[in-house]
C-alpha cells in the first residue's frame, strides 16, 4: 500500500472571473523510502496540490479527488480534529522561504517545543533536550545555545535547518519540502539537499520535492512527476526522465538548463510544442 | 588598447558597527582590495556565497555606496563619489536589482517607471521621454500596450525585463546585474538570460553580472571574479576558470552546482542501492 495516494485530484480557486483550476486531475502516490519530486514552473499547481492534502488551502479552494488516502485512512472525510492529528505529526512541510515561515516573535526553541509539545505532549526539559537533540541532527552543533535565538539572528540556511528540525520533530512518515533549497545559495543548497537525502534514508520516511529546478530533481530524487498548468505532462523514474523524456515539455524544461545550452542562445519553454499533450 | 569601460584598483570597503563610549567599534571587512579591468562588450562574472562582499562590490561601482579606500575610473575617468557624483557620471552606470517584486514601486505605472531616469538625468521633453519609453519597452520583449499598466499585474520575469529596460534608458556604459535571475523559475531565467545576450550584441553592452549560480555564469560571462570573505580567490577567462579552477572554494562551488548529467544520475543510484542493501 502506498503511503500517500491520490486519485483524480482538482483544485479550483473561486475568482471574480470565474472558476480557476489550478490543479485538473493528478494522480501522485508515494510510498514509504521513495522520494519523489514534483517538477514544474510557477503556476503549474505543484505546491497548490500538496497544500490541498495538507489542508492549508484558503476558503475559496475547492478540493475534489476521487481518492485522497494517507496510510489507507481518507483524507478527504475525516473530521477536522483527526487531521489535525496526522498533519504535523504524521505529514509535514517544509517551505521556500526559511526566514519568512518562521514566527520571528518567538525564539527558534519555543517554536520547535510548540510541535513536541503538542503532538507528543512532551514538556520541560524533556522537550527541551529533544529539541537540541533535533538540531544536532540537522547539523546545528551549538543547539542549547541556540534554542534561546530568534529567527533574524539566523541565516537563511540555518533557519532552513531549524525549520527541517520542526517538521522532523514527531518523525513524520512523509515529509513534503516545497522548493527548499529556492531562496539559498548553491554551497547551502547542497548542504541541505545532502541533509535532506540523509535525513530520509535515515528514517526511511517518504520525501516528496516540489522544485522548479531539474538540477535538484537529477540530485535527489526517485520518481518525478512533471507538472504543467495543473496538468500531469510526465510520469517517470529519474533516470528515464533525464536518458529519454517522453514529452515536450520536460525536453523543453531540460533544455533550458544553462548547462545544456547549445550554441549561443538557450532554448525556452515557447520553442516546444506541447500545447496537444495538455489536452490528452 | 582601448581605454576600459571599468577599472577597478584596490577597492575596500570597511563597515564598522557597535561601539560605543567604552566599548571599541567593530570593523567588518567587506571588500579587501578589488582589482581588476573590464573591456566594451565583455562580461564579468562576479562569483560568490552570500556575505562574501560580491554585491558591496555592485553598490561601490554603481556609486550607491562609497568606498573606503582605492579608486574607481568609469571610461578612464577618475570618480570620486565624496566630490559627488556628476549626472553625466550617473548615467553611465546603471544596476538591476535580484527580486523584481521589490525593486518597482507598486504604485508608479511602468511607463513612468521607464522615464524617471530620463527626467531627472536630461533635459528631454515629456513626448520625447514617452517616445523613448515605447521603444525600450518592444527592445526588451513586451508592448506599448504596456506603458499604462502597474507592477502587479506582470509575472516575475515580465518585470525582471521591466528593470533592465529602466536600467537601459540612459544609455549607460555598463550595466550591473546584480543576481537578475536567480529569483525566477528555469524557463523564465532562459528567457531572460537570452534577452541579455541579445541586448549586448544590439547595443555593445558591458555587464558585471553577479551570481551564485556557476551554471548561469558558465553561459553568459567572458571573465569570472570568484570572491571569498571579501577577498578575489580567483579571476580569469571563463574557460581558465572552469577547466582549471585554482582555488580550493572554486572548487568547493563547483562540488555544489547540482549535476543534471545522466551519469551522475546513475552513480548516486547506484550508491543508494549500495546503501540500502
Amino acid at each position: 500500500m502506498a503511503l500517500l495516494e491520490i486519485r483524480n485530484l482538482t483544485v479550483s480557486f473561486d475568482t471574480s472571473v470565474g472558476l480557476f483550476k489550478a490543479v485538473d486531475g493528478i494522480d501522485v502516490s508515494v510510498d514509504a523510502r521513495e522520494v519523489l519530486a514534483i517538477v514544474g514552473e510557477s503556476g503549474s499547481g505543484k505546491s497548490v496540490a500538496m497544500l490541498a492534502v495538507m489542508g492549508l488551502l484558503p476558503k475559496t479552494a475547492t478540493v475534489t479527488a476521487d481518492k485522497m488516502e494517507f496510510e489507507g485512512k481518507n483524507l478527504l472525510t475525516m473530521s477536522a480534529q483527526e487531521k489535525r492529528r496526522i498533519i504535523g505529526k504524521e505529514i509535514a512541510m517544509i517551505f521556500q522561504e526559511p526566514v519568512a515561515s518562521l514566527n520571528p516573535c518567538f525564539t527558534i526553541g519555543f517554536q520547535i517545543e510548540e510541535v513536541l509539545n503538542r503532538h507528543m505532549g512532551l514538556r520541560g526539559k524533556a522537550a527541551r533536550d529533544r529539541a537540541v537533540e533535533l538540531l544536532r541532527l540537522v547539523g546545528i552543533r551549538d543547539g542549547a545555545e541556540r534554542l534561546g535565538a530568534f529567527p533574524h539572528q539566523m541565516s537563511g540556511g540555518q533557519c532552513q535547518r531549524v525549520m527541517i528540525a520542526i517538521a522532523l520533530a514527531c518523525s513524520p512518515k512523509l515529509l513534503i519540502a516545497d522548493e527548499p533549497t529556492t531562496a539559498l545559495d548553491v554551497t547551502i543548497q547542497k548542504q541541505i539537499l545532502d541533509l535532506l537525502v540523509r535525513l530520509q534514508a535515515e528514517t526511511g520516511m517518504g520525501l516528496i520535492m516540489i522544485t522548479h529546478d531539474m538540477g535538484v530533481v537529477a540530485e535527489t530524487a526517485d520518481r518525478v512527476i512533471v507538472q504543467y498548468k495543473g496538468h500531469k505532462m510526465e510520469e517517470a523514474d529519474v533516470l528515464t526522465l533525464f536518458e529519454n523524456p517522453k514529452s515536450n515539455y520536460t525536453r523543453a524544461l531540460l533544455s533550458a538548463l544553462p548547462e545544456n545550452a547549445v550554441g549561443d542562445r538557450l532554448p525556452t519553454v515557447s520553442d516546444f510544442n506541447f500545447a496537444d499533450e495538455i489536452a490528452r | 588598447m582601448s581605454t576600459p569601460v571599468l577599472e577597478v584598483r584596490n577597492l575596500k570597503r570597511d563597515y564598522v558597527s557597535g561601539g560605543g563610549l567604552f566599548r571599541p567599534a567593530k570593523v567588518v571587512h567587506a571588500v579587501k582590495g578589488v582589482n581588476f579591468k573590464l573591456e566594451k562588450g565583455k562580461t564579468l562574472a562576479v562569483v560568490g556565497e552570500s556575505g562574501c562582499g560580491k554585491s558591496t562590490l555592485a553598490r561601490m561601482i554603481t556609486l550607491i555606496d562609497q568606498q573606503t579606500s582605492g579608486e574607481i575610473l568609469i571610461d578612464g575617468e577618475k570618480v570620486d563619489k565624496s566630490q559627488g557624483v556628476t549626472k553625466a557620471m550617473r548615467q553611465k552606470v546603471q544596476i538591476v536589482f535580484q527580486n523584481p517584486y521589490g525593486s518597482l514601486n507598486p504604485r508608479q505605472k511602468i511607463g513612468d517607471v521607464l522615464a524617471e531616469p530620463l527626467l531627472l538625468n536630461t533635459d528631454m521633453s515629456a513626448a520625447e521621454r514617452r517616445e523613448k519609453a515605447m521603444q525600450m519597452l518592444v527592445k526588451v520583449g513586451l508592448g506599448p500596450e504596456h506603458y499604462n499598466r502597474y507592477p502587479h499585474m506582470f509575472s516575475g520575469g515580465q518585470r525582471q525585463r521591466i528593470a533592465i529596460a529602466r536600467a537601459l534608458m540612459l544609455n549607460p556604459s555598463f550595466l550591473v546585474l546584480d543576481e537578475p535571475v536567480s529569483a525566477l523559475d528555469l524557463s523564465v531565467q532562459a528567457q531572460i538570460l537570452n534577452l541579455l545576450k541579445d541586448l549586448q550584441d544590439e547595443f555593445q553592452l558591458t555587464y558585471v553580472f553577479i551570481s551564485h549560480d556557476l551554471s548561469v555564469v558558465r553561459y553568459i560571462a567572458d571573465e569570472v571574479m570568484v570572491m571569498y570573505f571579501g577577498d578575489v580567490v580567483e579571476h580569469g577567462t571563463r574557460d581558465a576558470v572552469f577547466s582549471h579552477p585554482q582555488h580550493e572554494y572554486t572548487r568547493t562551488l563547483f562540488a555544489a552546482t547540482p549535476n543534471s548529467s545522466v551519469e551522475s544520475i546513475r552513480a548516486r543510484l547506484a550508491k543508494k542501492a549500495a546503501a540500502a542493501a
